[in-house]
């Protein structure tokens, strides 16, 4: 392993945090939340997502605890029902879908676009309160008993079988789908229309194009999750039938309406964390992304294809034959654009200049383990196989895998390789690579048992399964532990460099792009003049030829 | 960039020069830029709203296919005449909505708070025939999950009005209780459809205060243009909605 | 004022302006056309009722559905200035058309084709 860095960072005696910056720039409790900053609002977002992070883990802390023994004995099933049901709707909607985009997204899509702020700050800043008010909702959920019908709410167990808090659930639901939706609208219209002179769409990072791509899949897929809930709470209150096949309706409706949104929703999360890594990847490899256009358009491509598959989620539910095969098919190509990526990604390793940041440990860390999850989901959009595997502990691993694995690596990922452009100051690299690592073996001893405990048949949200499997259960639990230390390790030494990292500068990193032309932590403004893009992204030529200038013409 | 390497050594920037209409927002560049960044977002926010009644309208579509006879029988309780009616009312609120942008682009002042007030009080009127034909409903316990009855479709003399109209036969009791699916999915609709009216309609009586002061005759009309297009779109909502739950089929 | 001044220092001049599209802004739709676009409305209203009158089968629901159409398209175009609009609102439009269609389309093959029963 190599012992070379490409951190370079200005000289610690002199160098100062920049007194005037966003941080800065206004006191007091309502100048933060009364604040259009789009910088502010992603710290807000930051803190808001890291409690719901947090308290979903400890959820999944249950869930493994329970899962040491065969029985059901640490809590009673319904109970445990309850837990691994907030376990996932914390995670996906209050956790995994706002990650990348409302915190990173949020902090650098203006910068990177070379723009003052993103197009609507008031709306911005409106879906921040308004995941804060699913936020709470979820939390009052959980106090006034909890809800057990699974984050997929399937009918007719949640309309008419259980008598848990579906309805509040479902109103957090639909709450923090819209500040989704309002992130998503912010994001396209700021994209399209607030780029800088010279910034043509080519010239944008990736980050920004996967972006994009997400973005379209929240303004125009969590619609309908919203549209299905409301009709699951009308069924709940007033039992007007549509989903009791008593009164005639179907209950598959329902998934077709309710996937139609998630199957998206699972891009919506991933995308924004492969934009991470593009960035990552090329500033740790010296090398502009190889492929740049197949990279851009394949975000695009996932996003379209997204839309066509979602009955793959629905295999045994009662479909017809007829339309298993066609979206099986459809599942098929939809894989072709991620595995698209992966490619150029290895493509720009090859011959690079490669150094093992923290964030690039993270990333190789997301190339492994996405590609290992997204093959065993062609294992799932296979008809014949998921019959088999559905509804076991082979879909658990392989949305952790992706999840987990993939998205919440490149989250952390970005966090690490934004931090010093965020806070101005670094974190203490050893240490974070020593969480970085400790993440990694301890999601591979907690997931990769889940895989075989699939296959052998070990059914998911029960609590209590055959004595065979325990041993098994309980390697993953170990792992789990592992893990749970790899995630609270940087919420101490990032909290830690806050008073005592070193100064960054503009750019420790020597990387491309325009967030890494202005000071750390940036302006509140961003930039004191718009400025007029005019190279490539990942140029490191250019970044050659700007030191230089530097060198020569340096302010003092 | 240089200057952002003054401030990173701790000089402040000069401060910049507000030579911009006062109603530009700080981060956008030109006037231009803001008007099409806020027309765009309409649009957007408009997709989303295609998408919340499309799954309504897929609801719709199963369900029909499923259950056409309770489907026909089922809009035989609705008055055609409420119905066109309504549909002649919002067809000329769009008209009006349409004239106020008109007058708000030409700086007509009164013109705008005449079609502006004639919108609202043609979106009140929709609220009262809706409300009108909701109560017939509630009367005749065809609302569900509020005491549904089958009675006017498993006996379809003893609701006589409707009966001297259409002469439907009795239904098979199964496909009779299917017909509260068609009437929760007209609830649904024609519910959802009317909130989208009642915050149009709160929105127009803003703006309505807002015009008289003369806010949208000034050159600044992107506040009404955006408001008339989600004003076409709730109208274009029961452009649909109107044919598919009324006039299933009229031939008696 | 705040626009982008020339920026010499990475020697590339004079770059675009902002893409000011007021097409919308800059054509004016005149009240006449509104009026022909009203009147027809109300005309097709009145036609899709009369249609409905009679029994022609399976053509009914069609019928209805494509004056419905014809009625929203010239709503998008006119009433709310799409005709005019720049290619990117047009694509929006169809964007939004376009994933609703998959909506709908793609959830009535599967409950068209239960009835095949299997293979």
């Amino acid at each position: 392993m190599s012992t070379d860095t490409i951190i370079s960072l200005p000289d610690q005696s002199t160098a100062r945090v920049p007194k005037v910056n966003f941080w800065t720039k206004e006191n007091g409790v309502l100048s933060w939340l009364l604040t259009g900053d789009h910088k502010r609002i992603a710290m807000l977002y930051l803190i808001s997502i890291t409690v719901f992070f947090f308290i979903g883990g400890a959820l999944a802390g249950l869930i493994r605890l329970e899962l040491l023994t065969p029985q059901s004995d640490l809590m009673a099933t319904d109970t445990y029902n309850k837990v691994f049901t907030m376990h996932g709707v914390i995670m996906v909607f209050l956790f995994l879908v706002p990650s990348v985009p409302a915190t990173l997204g949020n902090f650098l899509i203006p910068i990177m676009i070379g723009a003052k702020d993103l197009a609507l700050p008031k709306i911005n800043l409106l879906s921040w309160y308004l995941y804060v008010a699913g936020g709470i909702t979820v939390l009052y959920t959980m106090i006034s008993g909890g809800v057990d019908t699974g984050w997929t709410f399937t009918t007719p167990l949640s309309t008419h079988y259980l008598n848990t808090n579906v309805l509040s659930t479902g109103i957090a639901v639909f709450i923090a789908g819209f500040s989704s939706i309002f992130t998503g609208l912010n994001f396209i219209v700021t994209i399209h229309k607030m780029r800088a002179p010279g910034m043509t769409w080519f010239r944008l990072p990736l980050f920004v194009w996967s972006h994009y791509a997400a973005s379209i899949l929240m303004v125009l897929g969590t619609p309908v999750l919203a549209i299905a809930i409301v009709l699951v709470a009308l069924e709940r209150t007033l039992g007007i039938g549509i989903f009791d096949p008593a009164k005639g309706g179907d209950p598959i409706l329902f998934q077709h309406l309710f996937w139609f949104y998630s199957h998206p929703a699972v891009y919506i999360m991933i995308l924004p964390g492969m934009g991470v890594i593009s960035e990552v990847i090329s500033t740790f490899s010296r090398k502009r992304v190889f492929g740049y256009t197949a990279v851009a358009f394949s975000s695009v491509a996932i996003a379209v294809f997204g839309f066509f598959v979602w009955e793959h989620h629905m295999f045994i539910m009662g479909v017809s034959t007829y339309s298993t095969l066609v979206f099986s098919l459809l599942t098929m190509l939809v894989a072709v654009p991620s595995a698209i990526k992966i490619f150029n990604w290895t493509f720009t390793l090859y011959k690079g200049s490669i150094t093992f940041e923290t964030p690039m440990l993270y990333a190789f860390g997301f190339m492994g383990l996405f590609t290992i999850g997204g093959l065993t989901g062609v294992f799932l959009g296979t008809t014949g196989t998921d019959i088999h595997l559905t509804e076991t502990y082979f879909i658990v691993a392989h949305f952790h895998f992706v999840m987990v694995g993939g998205m919440l690596m490149a989250f952390l990922s970005g966090i690490h390789f934004w931090w010093p452009k965020i806070t101005g100051r670094m974190y203490p690299e050893k240490i974070s690579q020593l969480a970085a690592l400790i993440t990694f073996i301890g999601f591979n001893f907690t997931f990769f048992p889940q895989f075989i405990l699939g296959t052998l048949g070990m059914p998911r949200r029960y609590a209590a399964y055959p004595a065979e499997f325990q041993i098994l259960n309980v390697f993953s639990t170990a792992g789990a532990t592992i893990l749970g230390v790899g995630y609270v390790l940087p919420l101490l030494y990032l909290a830690w460099s806050l008073r005592y990292g070193e100064i960054a500068g503009n750019n420790p990193w020597q990387a491309t792009g325009l967030e890494w032309q202005i000071q750390s932590p940036p302006l509140t403004e961003n930039f004191v003049e718009i400025p007029v893009m005019d190279h490539d992204a990942y140029d490191y030529e250019w970044l050659e030829r700007q030191k230089e200038k530097e060198v020569t013409t340096s302010v003092g | 960039m240089s200057d952002s390497t003054a401030i990173a050594n701790g000089t402040p920037p000069a401060a910049p020069e507000h030579a911009h209409p006062p109603y530009q927002r700080h981060h956008f560049e030109s006037m231009g830029q803001q008007v099409d960044a806020t027309s765009f977002a309409m649009w957007l926010f408009l997709l989303t709203e295609i998408m919340f009644f499309g799954g309504l309208f897929t609801a719709y579509l199963i369900y029909r296919n499923w259950y056409y006879p309770a489907f026909v029988v089922g809009s035989h309780q609705l008055s055609l005449v409420w119905g066109t009616a309504n549909t002649a009312v919002l067809i000329l609120s769009s008209f009006t909505m349409a004239m106020g942008v008109w007058c708000a682009e030409t700086r007509r002042k009164g013109g705008l708070v005449l079609c502006l007030t004639l919108t609202f009080i043609l979106g009140l009127i929709f609220l009262g025939i809706k409300t009108i034909e909701w109560t017939e409903k509630a009367e005749k316990h065809h609302v569900p999950g509020f005491h549904y009855s089958v009675q006017s479709f498993v006996d379809p003399q003893s609701d006589t009005e409707v009966y001297k109209e259409y002469k439907d036969k009795p239904l098979p009791l199964d496909m009779a209780r299917h017909t509260e699916v068609y009437f929760s999915l007209y609830f649904a609709m024609t519910g959802m459809h009317a909130l989208h009216m009642v915050i149009g309609i709160s929105i127009l009586a803003f703006l309505i205060w807002r015009a008289r002061a003369g806010a949208y005759t000034t050159g600044h009309v992107t506040f009404v243009e955006n408001f008339g297009l989600y004003w076409h779109f709730v109208d274009i909502i029961w452009i649909f909605l109107f044919p598919l739950l009324y006039l299933i089929s009229r031939h008696g | 004022m705040t626009t982008h001044q020339e920026h010499d220092k990475v020697g590339s001049g004079h770059q675009q302006e902002f893409h000011d599209a007021h097409d919308t802004h800059d054509h004016i739709v005149s009240p006449r056309i509104y009026i022909i676009v009203g009147a027809t409305l109300l005309v097709f209203t009145g036609l899709t009722v009369l249609a409905s009158l009679f029994d022609v089968g399976v053509w009914n629901p069609v019928l209805a559905l494509f004056i419905a159409c014809v009625k929203a398209t010239i709503v998008v175009l006119f009433f709310m200035h799409v005709k005019y609009s720049s290619r990117l609102t047009k694509l929006t439009v169809f964007g939004g058309v376009f994933t609703f269609l998959v909506l709908m389309g793609m959830t009535l093959a599967d409950y068209f084709t239960r009835a095949w029963g299997r293979w």
